[in-house]
């Protein structure tokens, strides 16, 4: 007797290997990570305490904070033009930008950090040219602070907001700027009424897209900080590596990851997420 | 409410020309454009009459020539500037705007805003009978009411003509039908000058004053329908015009091409004035089509009402083809 196909079962049997995966290797780690938070050393709240208590948390959490929405609003600024610039180039150039924007985000980001190191440092690049030109006679400080790390963040992330800004614009009809243009609007009314507007669900999923990612991004602050301008990534990496400060350390593991749970419920009920990543 | 001053809209185009790389879509066009005309650009695609249309409204800037309205030119003018209502191929309607707001929009671009305003938008769609649509947003609307819409927001603003880019070519035969006689009652009823542009020739031949047939960038001829139909000026445009014979002089005795539509060709009783055989027979219930050839090779397309007797021609048959003089249209080229 043949058996009958069950396409229910199918779909869960393709599904299976991937779910296990990532409940042993990705649930279970997380949980175990908000476990410790409220049971190292002792049971209770005490870790979260330290929010209200440490100054230097404190700190830390608002330079994380600033530094992720000042990343995020220069990110989708930066990539706002260069996905417009794309949209509207003719086929052979749009594929080379594409090609620039993909290459580097193939770049590693630590390869990325080190090429901004060359460049900011006192003795780089940078400094060199505006010593040698007499613009300055000492080097300017672009290392080791906030300003290398928003240059670093931003540089990581503007691919991140390029390709959702850019599949956004390209599903504009081009005719509706001409039909704006036709009926009396000049260039900047025609893209401040209509093409904007429409673009703004693109708009919003990089912003969440980079802000998430910058929120919790380790290689490129650790690095271009040097430990002075500390993200609460890197902060955390300090806590259980090198203080082994468990208890605080999966704490601030814990804020994070509700932070953007919370961000992301907020931010939900605004708009159809669904729309943003594409599944609708 | 929506008149406008007569002669300061006559449209002229002189020499107009554009190439992209070798490619020549506008040739040395020149045309007037009467106030309040229906004159439709009509041609295959690729043949310039959206280019035409185009530069007209200012999208596409040409390489040579010269368009005047009303005596001024405006041929290098914005199309923002022109004041022209342009009704795009798929509408474009605004899908972040309501139907009001999309049909406001022309009216809050040139400064007009408050109850004025609003009434010209009530007005505008109370024309195209969508006057309980306003809130809606144009997705939610059937195509032909997207482009009662579109139509809506391209006459608010009294605009020196009317451009339409193929605006029925996305609907289904029945509604085109209902359309076509609806732009017409509108054209009627606001008294723009319309410029269409359609690859349709029966749309182009029921609709307009006038039909300027396009081919290759050019100008192939421009005149009244029933010119067009009747006196087409060459072998294009009868074709064009639905005219399926072409008879050589060799064949039909005379010094030009004669074109003849199907109706025109009848089965003679002897030899009749050009003998062939019969190549194909379709059977169409009210009528049977043939095909014949002549010993030349000239295909030749005939019908013949059905029962009409028991001894119609076969597949094979040698067969004699008549008509009569009046029916004939010599072409001037070919």
């Amino acid at each position: 007797m043949q058996r009958k196909y069950n396409p229910q079962l199918t779909y869960w049997l393709l599904v299976l290997p991937a779910l296990l995966a990532m409940a042993v290797f990705y649930f279970y780690p997380v949980s175990r990570v908000l476990w410790m938070s409220v049971t190292i050393p002792e049971p209770g709240l005490g870790n979260f305490a330290q929010l209200a208590n440490s100054h230097s948390i404190n700190r830390m959490l608002w330079t994380t904070l600033r530094i992720s929405l000042i990343s995020t609003a220069l990110t989708l600024i930066l990539g706002y033009v260069v996905a417009y610039v794309i949209t509207h180039a003719e086929d052979r150039r749009k594929r080379l930008l594409f090609m620039a924007v993909l290459a580097s985000l193939w770049i590693s980001v630590l390869v990325r950090a080190f090429a901004w190191f060359a460049l900011l440092r006192s003795d780089g690049l940078i400094n060199q040219m505006l010593m040698g030109l007499g613009i300055t006679d000492t080097p300017l400080p672009m290392m080791w602070n906030e300003f290398s790390v928003l240059v670093g963040i931003v540089h990581a992330m503007l691919p991140l907001a390029i390709l959702p800004l850019y599949s956004g614009m390209q599903s504009i009809d081009p005719r509706l700027v001409a039909a704006a243009r036709g009926l009396g609007a000049n260039r900047r009314g025609a893209f401040w009424r209509i093409f904007f507007p429409l673009t703004l669900p693109g708009v919003f999923g990089a912003s969440i897209l980079v802000f998430i990612y910058a929120l919790g991004f380790y290689v490129t602050p650790a690095l271009l900080g040097g430990g002075r301008k500390m993200m609460i990534a890197e902060y955390i990496k300090v806590q259980i590596l090198e203080v082994v400060n468990w208890g605080a350390g999966s704490m601030l593991a814990s804020v994070l990851l509700i932070f953007i749970v919370v961000t992301l419920a907020i931010v939900s009920r605004l708009v159809d997420l669904r729309k943003l990543f594409g599944a609708a | 409410m929506m008149t406008h001053t007569p002669e300061t809209d006559t449209l002229k185009i002189r020499d107009l020309s554009k190439t992209y790389g070798k490619f020549r879509a506008l040739d040395t066009v020149s045309l007037g454009v009467d106030q309040g005309e229906f004159l439709t650009l009509l041609g295959p695609s690729g043949s310039g009459k959206t280019t035409l249309l185009m530069s007209i409204a200012g999208f596409i800037q040409p390489d040579h020539g010269q368009i005047t309205l009303g005596g001024r030119d405006i041929t290098h003018m914005p199309p923002e500037k022109r004041s022209f209502g342009m009704v795009f191929q798929g509408y474009a309607l605004f899908p972040h705007l309501t139907v009001n707001d999309n049909v406001m929009f022309p009216l809050k671009m040139r400064g007009e805003k408050g109850a004025q305003a609003a009434r010209r938008v009530a007005e505008a769609l109370e024309l195209v009978g969508l006057s309980d649509k306003g809130i809606r947003y144009p997705r939610e609307l059937s195509g032909g009411q997207q482009q009662r819409v579109a139509l809506a927001r391209a006459i608010v603003f009294q605009p020196h003509m009317l451009l339409l880019d193929e605006p029925l070519s996305a609907l289904d035969t029945q509604l085109r039908g209902q359309l076509q006689s609806e732009l017409k009652r509108l054209h009627r009823a606001v008294g723009l000058t319309f410029i269409y542009v359609t690859h349709d020739q029966s749309e182009a031949l029921s609709m307009s004053d006038r039909i300027a047939v396009m081919r290759e960038g050019r100008l192939e001829q421009v005149g009244r329908p029933d010119d067009l139909y009747d006196r087409p000026a060459n072998r294009f445009v009868a074709e064009f015009m639905g005219v399926e014979n072409f008879l050589p002089p060799e064949l039909s005795g005379g010094q030009h091409t004669l074109a003849l539509r199907a109706h025109a060709l009848e089965l003679a009783a002897g030899r009749g004035r050009v003998a062939a055989h019969v190549t194909e027979r379709d059977y169409y219930g009210a009528e049977i089509r043939y095909t014949a050839h002549t010993e030349s090779g000239v295909p030749l397309r005939f019908k013949i009402a059905a029962g009409q007797g028991e001894s119609l021609p076969q597949e094979g048959d040698a067969i004699g083809l008549d008509w009569q003089d009046k029916d004939a249209l010599p072409l001037a080229d070919h």
